[in-house]
């Protein structure tokens, strides 16, 4: 320990020269992204993440089966009401399939909105009480998330495998797909995460945002029940594109990338860069309103 | 000028309180109802409020405070520096923007060095993670690489007592643990420029000596430190130069064991605690307390009070309405820097009758002997009448104590265990050997 803080004060002496200088003038409008500062606390942001896994499913029963029991449910449910009752057409693939496709990458992104709109809040003490870029937080929430996902996947494999369904070799294109949807999930999780440090409406909003939107989506039915001009414009929800992309790659179904999904990535991006400049804008009185 | 570790050049940060005072005191957060209720009447400020536009200019200025003003000064590299002042006048808002959690409103401010800043131990603390684990995350939060945690991390266990404990989850520990192991994470951070706020008021005696220890041994090393406390002797011993803030002005700067002084006594404040503009209150609100007063024995107004000696402590009060107030109760009660009660006086303590009181006045409170050793204490004040809450402030004004001879045995307090407790008359006797036994055997 001496030595250790013998060999710190001469570094200092030292470095004198090459001290970083830091100024602080008040902003004003809208502020540069400063994603090179984000860079430099990626241990931090590894560390957030790694703190979200270790915790989420402690002192739980079943621990990371959540992960399974979320979607697989759903799919119960869903092949029940939808694929026996009434009968929804699924685009020539088993009803259970074809809907655990888009319910996999769909967990992942209403999980990863839902925490990463709360992230803010809960980390008040961290944001009054110390300095990093905020930008980690809900980030590291939606990244937290992937491992979930991949736990997740596996219950779709082991689908494919009961269904006899090979993947056909288009499925390397399937982390495109899923970047996609952690595109979504981050820009629209950093909008509703700053509007939540002042406005706690969002608290209540999240809960009928995701049900909504899963509805908007096609995963209980097919996006081929739209056509021409319609499922274009369908895109613009960009969980469109991911679902059908999903199961373009795994499933094979004729969703081929198209105007549908090529309208789904712009508007992926275009939420995630609006997300991103809008929390840098409100990012400055994170810690005096929260 | 590159001796020079922090420049701060006319800093100012304006917080807005109008909300505040709209609720009826208490804060409320915003909610989106109310934006759209103000847009019907001006939209424009709603949709500026919405993207995060500061529109101060427009702002009327009772609606507004200035937490900092006008502050401008240098420190050099390897000072120092304790920053004093009474609660809200400014410190912390200080220490937040020079550790860059909050923006300032003006100015300009320089810093040479990697910040590191210590507002709170344990931030980041996670419950259910190891002692391992928390002391990772800790760092990473505070600033310190991977490889500076690991290499340091035999010392912060070391530091922190708890090597038989690393690998259990922390919320098993004792609270005593808990705060040493967060402690020991913050005092290795190898920082050029350290911020320190009040941490050192952590765990037992032992543990506080050893952290003052800790940071007269980061004093030693060359390092720049800016260091806010309550607790002057601790902040004299360590610091060379002072800064002492006043509702949010830069008041005087220079070395510390003047500034101390000054500090001391400057008092006015410390007399009379102004309480007509607090809004954090509780209560219908009908009647309300305006003023705490201090006195001595004859009713003069006093700064300190000494142990031992006459406390007269005066709430003054007002009420709204013309008629008087009947069946009342009030009550003050004085608690530690910890905010623990250390006792309670009542009109309803010490009178078996009801109590009426003027429409406005004042209820004194007189401790014939002050049972309170050296430090500083602060009071909440409490109205009750006709069994409704009228007003409640707490942390309503602070009391400074200093040492005086309680027992009347011409010794005081022993140091370190000063601002611990309360002091009570107690006698004691030395018994025989058989008289021991008969005690125990009982």
């Amino acid at each position: 320990m001496k030595s250790n803080s013998t060999d710190a004060a001469v570094a200092i002496q030292v470095d004198k020269s090459l001290i970083p200088l830091t100024v602080i003038d008040p902003s004003s409008g809208w502020v540069a992204l400063k994603l090179g500062e984000l860079w430099e606390y990626r241990e931090l942001l590894y560390f957030l993440t790694w703190r979200e896994i270790k915790v989420r499913y402690k002192q739980t029963a079943l621990g990371a089966a959540w992960a399974i029991i979320q979607p697989l449910f759903t799919m119960l449910v869903f092949s029940l009401f939808f694929g026996r009752l009434a009968k929804v057409p699924s685009d020539g693939i088993p009803y259970p399939l074809f809907t655990l496709a888009g319910l996999i990458p769909w967990t992942f992104f209403s999980n990863g909105l839902t925490q990463s709109s709360n992230s803010l809040v809960s980390s008040a003490n961290l944001i009054s009480k110390v300095y990093f870029p905020r930008l980690t937080i809900p980030l590291s929430a939606v990244l937290s998330g992937v491992v979930d996902f991949a736990i997740s996947f596996i219950l779709l494999v082991g689908m494919m495998a009961f269904y006899r369904q090979a993947p056909p070799l288009r499925c390397l294109y399937l982390p495109a797909f899923f970047f996609m949807a952690f595109v979504t999930a981050l820009g629209v999780g950093l909008w509703l995460s700053a509007l939540n440090v002042e406005y706690r409406d969002v608290r209540y909003t999240v809960p009928f945002l995701t049900q909504f939107w899963m509805f908007a989506t096609p995963i209980a039915y097919p996006s081929s029940m739209l056509h021409g001009i319609w499922r274009t414009l369908y895109g613009l929800n960009p969980m469109v594109g991911v679902v059908e992309g999903f199961r373009w790659a795994l499933l094979g179904t004729n969703t081929a990338p198209g105007p549908m999904i090529a309208v789904s990535s712009i508007a992926s991006v275009l939420i995630l860069v609006g997300g991103v400049f809008y929390f840098r804008r409100m990012e400055k009185t994170f810690a005096d309103v929260v | 000028m590159s001796d020079i570790a922090i420049r701060v050049e006319n800093l100012g940060k304006q917080y807005r309180i109008g909300a505040l005072q709209k609720n009826g005191g208490h804060y409320t957060y915003k909610s989106l109802r109310d934006s759209i209720a103000s847009a019907a009447s001006a939209p424009f400020r709603a949709a500026r409020a919405l993207m995060g536009r500061n529109d101060s200019e427009t702002n009327h200025d009772e609606d507004t405070i200035w937490a900092l003003k006008d502050v401008s000064f240098d420190v050099k590299h390897g000072d120092i520096v304790g920053v004093i002042g009474r609660n809200g006048a400014g410190k912390s808002t200080l220490l937040k923007i020079l550790s860059r959690i909050t923006e300032p409103t003006t100015g300009h401010i320089e810093i040479r060095g990697r910040v590191g800043s210590l507002l709170e131990v344990g931030t980041g603390f996670h419950p259910e993670l190891t002692g391992r684990d928390n002391v990772y995350l800790n760092g990473s939060i505070l600033g310190m690489k991977n490889a500076e945690i690991a290499k340091n991390f035999d010392a912060i266990v070391a530091f922190a007592e708890v090597e038989k404990f690393i690998d259990t989850p922390v919320k098993h520990y004792s609270s005593g643990m808990y705060l040493r192991l967060a402690f020991a994470v913050a005092a290795h951070l190898q920082t050029e420029i350290l911020i320190v706020d009040e941490v050192l008021a952590v765990g037992d005696i032992g543990f506080q000596r050893k952290c003052l220890g800790k940071m007269g041994e980061v004093a030693k090393q060359g390092r720049t430190v800016l260091f806010v406390s309550h607790n002057l002797p601790a902040i004299s011993n360590l610091c060379v130069a002072g800064m002492l803030l006043d509702q949010g002005r830069l008041t005087d700067i220079g070395e510390i064991s003047e500034i101390v002084r000054r500090y001391v006594t400057t008092s006015s404040a410390d007399i009379h605690t102004d309480l007509s503009l607090r809004t954090d209150r509780k209560g219908i609100g009908l009647a309300r307390f305006t003023e705490v007063s201090i006195h001595d024995l004859y009713g003069g107004e006093q700064a300190c009070s000494a142990s031992g000696e006459t406390l007269a402590v005066r709430l003054h009060y007002r009420s709204s309405r013309d008629e008087p107030l009947r069946n009342c109760r009030v009550s003050l009660s004085l608690h530690d820097m910890f905010g623990q009660v250390l006792f309670l006086c009542s009109t309803e303590l010490t009178s078996s009758e009801t109590v009426n009181l003027p429409s406005s006045g004042i209820v004194q409170f007189t401790i014939p002997r002050l049972p309170l050793t050296e430090g500083q204490y602060s009071t909440t004040v409490f109205l009750e009448v006709d069994r409704e809450v009228q007003d409640w402030i707490e942390n309503a004004s602070k009391l400074n104590v200093v040492d005086g001879d309680f027992y009347g045995s011409g010794r005081l307090y022993p140091p370190g265990w000063k601002g611990k407790g309360v002091l009570v008359d107690h006698s004691w006797s030395i018994l025989t050997g058989s008289l021991a036994c008969l005690t125990h055997t009982r």
